[in-house]
C-alpha cells in the first residue's frame, strides 16, 4: 500500500488505511533510533529542505534528526536568514529551490494554507509541518502512535483535548484523526478559546474541567500562548490554571492510569502542574521521542518508493 | 419568634397566587399559607394585621449603587440597605464602579463582609473588564466563587466590539449573567441631557438617543451570536424598546430593564437646570416615555430597576454642566411603579413581577416565593397610603431626587427578610 497523495498537508486527506500505514511504519523506524549506530542507508543521496518561516525547536530538530538517522541530505532554512527578509514571494522562494531539484519539502508557516500554495506550485512533495492555526499532521501523528503504544488501539478511546482549541492546529489534527480513527473526542476550555459550533468537528464541548476528564483514557493539555491572549482570551495565567488547568486536583477525578500528554512547549503551573509532569503516566516525552520516528516513516513513504 | 401575617393580600405571580391569606413564618421561611391558619398555640407570635395590604415576595432592586468601597459620604452599603428597606426592598444588586472596582474577588468578598451589617441582601454584580476600563477581561470564575451575582461595567459601555464578544463568550464559559450599560461614548462624549427640542432651547450638550440604541443594537448582535444571554440595563428610548421587542420575537435571549424616572419625567423636567433631572441615560421625551410604557405594558421590558445613584451636594450642587449623573431611587420606585398600575398602563400583578421574579430570573436568585418552605423575604404593601416625599426623611446619605414635594399614593409598610421586620412604617 502507499500514500494516495504526492504531499502530506494535514490528517484531512489521509483515509484511516493510511493513518495505520504511517504508524506501522513508524514502528519499524523506532527500532532504528534504539540503535548503537541510529542510521540505515535508505534515504541516502535524496535531499530534503525544511524550511521554517516560524520559530521552532522541536519540530524542526525532530524533522532534522529523522532525516539525517535516513542518511539524506537535510538544509534547514529559517524565515530570518532567507530572502524572505528581502521580499521574495513564498512561491518564488518555492520555485527557486525547486530549481535545485530537492526530493522533499518541509513547511512550518504562520499562515493557514501556506504549504498547500507550494504543494500546488511544485512538483516535490511537501510536508506540512504546521500551518497558522490549521493543522500540524504530523504532531497528530506522533500523539497517535503514541497513544497506540499504550493502549493498542486508538478505536474506541476517549481522548480530552484541553485549551486553546480556536488556535491550535495540533487540535484541528488531532480531532480529526482521532474521529478518523473511532476514538471519541471531548474539548474542555473557556468559550472564548472554543471555534463556533465546535460540535460540528465531532467533539463534545464540556465546560468543566472536572467533569471532562471523567472516563477520559487520554488528556491531551494545549499550551497556553499567555504572550499572545492574556486579558483577551482569559483574564490572566492564575484564573486560567484554577479552571482549566490540571493539577493533582483536577486527576482525582480521572481514571487512576489515564495518560498526560502535551504537544510542548509546556508552561509549566499554567495549564500543567509541575508534579502531574513527572507522573508516570505523564508521556509527553514519549511524544517527542516517537516523532523522529514518525517523521522518518513520512519521509520514507513520501520520497523512498 | 414566629410571625403571623393576617389577611394580607398575597400576590405572588410566579406562583400564580392572588387571595387574601394568612401567612404563618416561623424560623425564617414561611410555613404556611392559608385562610384559616393561625399562630401556633403557646409559643411568642407577631402579628400583623394586614388586611387591606398586599403581601408580596421580597422586592429586588437589580441596579443599585452602594458607593461602599471608595465613597462612603454617599452612601455606605448600611445606608443603602436601610433606603432600600424602607422602599420595600428585600435585596439589592450593588454595581461594581465602586472605588476600588469590583473587579475581583477580595473587593466581592468585602462587599459581602460589610452586607453582613446590612439589613437587607446585598447581591455583587462584579466588573466585567479591569477597572471598567473595557480592556482586560476580570477573573470571572474567581469573582463567580467569591459570591457575585452578575457581571457589568454600569456606568462605562465596552467600546471595543471584540472585547465585548469575548466578555460575553467568557461570562458564558461561567454561566454569569451580563448586564449592559448601553451608550456609544464616541456619540454620547461631553453630552449632559436628551438630544431634542428642550437641549436646543437650554443650549446644554446634547446626547442623541442613537447613543444608547447603537450599542443595544451591537450587544443583542453580539449575544445571538455567542449564544449567550443579555439584559440591558436602563432602557430610556423608543428605538431601544423597539429593538428589545423585535429581538425578542426572533427569540435572542435579552431581558431589558427601566428605571422609573424613563416613565415618569421627560427632558421638560431640565428646564429649570436642577441637577437631580441630570442623569445617564438622560431624560427622554413625551414620546420615548409612551414607548417605555408601552414596553412595560406588552413585556418587552421585564424589570424594573431604580439606578439608586446616590450623589452629595460636592457633586449635585454645581453646575449643570459639572454636577455628576444620577439620582437615588430605593424611596420612590415602588410608588412611581403604583402609579402606573392606578393609570391602567400595568396590572398589579405585572407590576409586582417587574420586582420580584422577572429581576430573579435575569440574576439566577430565586429565593423569595410566597410558598410553604421558602425564605421568609416578603414585602407587605399598602396600595392607598397617600405620602408626600419631603426633605431630610430619606434613609440614604444622599438626597440627590427630583421628587421631592411630590405626593404618592401607596408604600411598603413592612419589609421582611428572613423572617425579621427591618422595616415597619406602622407601630
Amino acid at each position: 500500500m502507499e500514500l494516495s497523495h504526492k504531499d502530506l498537508l494535514g490528517i484531512e486527506q489521509l483515509t484511516a488505511q493510511e493513518i495505520s500505514l504511517i504508524l506501522d511504519t513508524a514502528v519499524s523506524m523506532k527500532e532504528v533510533s534504539a540503535r548503537e549506530i541510529k542510521k540505515v542507508p535508505t534515504l541516502r543521496g535524496k535531499t530534503i529542505i525544511s524550511m521554517f518561516y516560524e520559530p521552532s525547536t522541536r519540530t524542526r530538530t525532530s524533522f532534522e534528526i529523522a532525516g539525517k538517522r535516513l542518511s539524506a541530505d537535510v538544509i534547514n532554512i529559517s524565515a530570518s536568514s532567507s530572502s524572505v527578509v528581502k521580499g521574495e514571494t513564498l512561491e518564488d522562494t518555492g520555485r527557486n529551490l525547486q530549481a535545485m531539484n530537492p526530493d522533499l519539502l518541509i513547511v512550518r508557516h504562520a499562515c493557514a494554507g501556506a504549504p498547500k500554495l507550494l504543494a500546488d506550485a511544485l512538483p516535490t512533495p511537501v510536508i506540512n509541518a504546521g500551518d497558522g492555526s490549521h493543522e500540524h499532521p504530523t504532531q497528530a501523528l506522533l500523539d497517535a502512535f503514541t497513544i497506540r503504544e499504550r493502549l493498542e488501539t486508538l478505536a474506541g478511546r476517549s481522548v480530552l483535548i484541553v485549551g486553546d482549541i480556536l488556535h491550535s492546529r495540533v487540535a484541528r489534527s488531532n480531532i480529526l484523526l482521532l474521529n478518523k480513527m473511532g476514538a471519541a473526542v471531548r474539548v474542555c476550555g473557556p468559550l472564548t478559546m472554543m471555534p463556533r459550533a465546535v460540535e460540528q468537528l465531532g467533539v463534545e464541548y464540556v465546560p468543566c474541567l472536572t467533569d471532562a476528564v471523567r472516563d477520559a483514557d487520554v488528556i491531551m493539555m494545549l499550551r497556553i500562548q499567555k504572550e499572545r491572549q492574556q486579558g483577551a482570551r482569559f483574564p490572566n495565567e492564575r484564573e486560567y490554571s484554577r479552571f482549566f488547568g490540571l493539577n493533582r486536583a483536577v486527576l482525582r477525578h480521572a481514571r487512576g492510569d489515564v495518560l498526560i500528554m502535551h504537544p510542548g512547549p509546556v508552561n509549566r503551573g499554567v495549564e500543567i502542574s509541575p508534579d502531574v509532569m513527572s507522573l508516570p503516566y505523564s508521556i509527553i516525552l514519549d511524544q517527542v521521542t516517537n516523532g523522529v520516528a514518525v517523521r522518518m516513516a513520512l519521509m520514507y513513504l513520501l520520497t523512498g518508493k | 419568634m414566629a410571625l403571623l401575617i393576617r389577611t394580607a393580600r398575597a400576590l405572588d405571580p410566579s406562583e400564580g397566587l392572588d387571595e387574601i391569606l394568612n401567612i404563618l413564618v416561623e424560623g425564617g421561611r414561611i410555613t404556611a399559607l392559608g385562610r384559616d391558619i393561625e399562630a401556633p398555640a403557646g409559643g411568642d407570635c407577631d402579628v400583623i394585621d394586614a388586611a387591606g395590604l398586599i403581601a408580596a415576595p421580597g422586592l429586588i432592586d437589580m441596579h443599585t449603587h452602594l458607593r461602599e468601597p471608595g465613597q462612603e459620604y454617599k452612601e455606605t452599603i448600611a445606608s443603602g440597605a436601610r433606603a432600600a428597606a424602607a422602599g420595600g426592598f428585600t435585596a439589592v444588586a450593588c454595581m461594581a464602579n465602586t472605588y476600588p472596582a469590583n473587579d475581583n474577588a477580595s473587593t466581592t468578598r468585602y462587599i459581602l463582609e460589610r452586607a453582613r451589617e446590612a439589613c437587607v441582601r446585598v447581591l455583587p454584580v462584579a466588573a466585567l473588564t479591569v477597572g471598567l476600563k473595557g480592556t482586560a477581561l476580570t477573573e470571572m470564575g474567581d469573582l463567580k466563587e467569591a459570591g457575585a451575582v452578575a457581571l457589568s461595567d454600569d456606568g462605562c459601555s465596552i467600546a471595543d466590539a471584540q472585547v465585548m464578544r469575548l466578555a460575553l463568550e467568557y461570562a458564558r464559559s461561567f454561566e454569569m449573567p451580563v448586564l449592559c450599560h448601553c451608550e456609544d461614548s464616541s456619540l454620547s462624549f461631553g453630552g449632559v441631557m436628551h438630544e431634542g427640542a428642550v437641549s436646543a432651547v437650554l443650549g446644554l450638550r446634547p446626547i442623541a438617543p442613537a447613543a444608547e440604541e447603537l450599542i443595544v443594537q451591537r450587544d443583542i448582535a453580539l449575544a445571538e451570536w455567542v449564544g449567550h444571554c443579555v439584559h440591558i440595563q436602563h432602557v430610556s428610548t423608543a428605538g431601544s424598546v423597539r429593538i428589545i421587542r423585535e429581538a425578542k420575537a426572533r427569540g435572542v435571549r435579552v431581558t431589558a430593564e427601566t428605571a422609573p424616572h424613563y416613565f415618569t419625567l421627560t427632558d421638560e423636567a431640565v428646564r429649570g437646570f436642577d441637577t437631580n433631572t441630570k442623569m445617564n441615560p438622560p431624560l427622554r421625551s413625551a414620546s420615548d416615555v409612551a414607548a417605555i410604557r408601552q414596553g412595560l405594558a406588552d413585556g418587552t421590558i421585564d424589570v424594573i430597576a431604580s439606578d439608586h445613584a446616590p450623589h452629595s451636594s460636592l457633586e449635585k450642587d454645581v453646575e449643570f454642566d459639572h454636577a455628576a449623573f444620577g439620582i437615588v431611587g430605593l424611596e420612590t420606585m415602588l410608588p412611581l411603579t403604583l402609579a402606573l398600575v392606578s393609570e391602567g398602563v400595568l396590572t398589579l400583578a405585572q407590576a409586582v413581577e417587574k420586582f420580584t421574579c422577572n429581576p430573579a430570573a435575569v440574576l439566577g436568585y430565586g429565593r423569595a416565593r410566597l410558598k410553604a418552605g421558602s425564605v421568609a423575604d416578603i414585602t407587605i404593601i399598602d396600595p392607598d397610603m397617600l405620602w408626600t416625599l419631603e426633605r431630610g426623611r430619606l434613609y440614604s446619605l444622599s438626597c440627590n431626587t427630583p421628587f421631592f414635594g411630590r405626593t404618592f399614593t401607596g408604600r411598603a409598610v413592612y419589609t421582611i427578610v428572613g423572617g425579621t421586620v427591618v422595616h415597619a412604617l406602622r407601630a
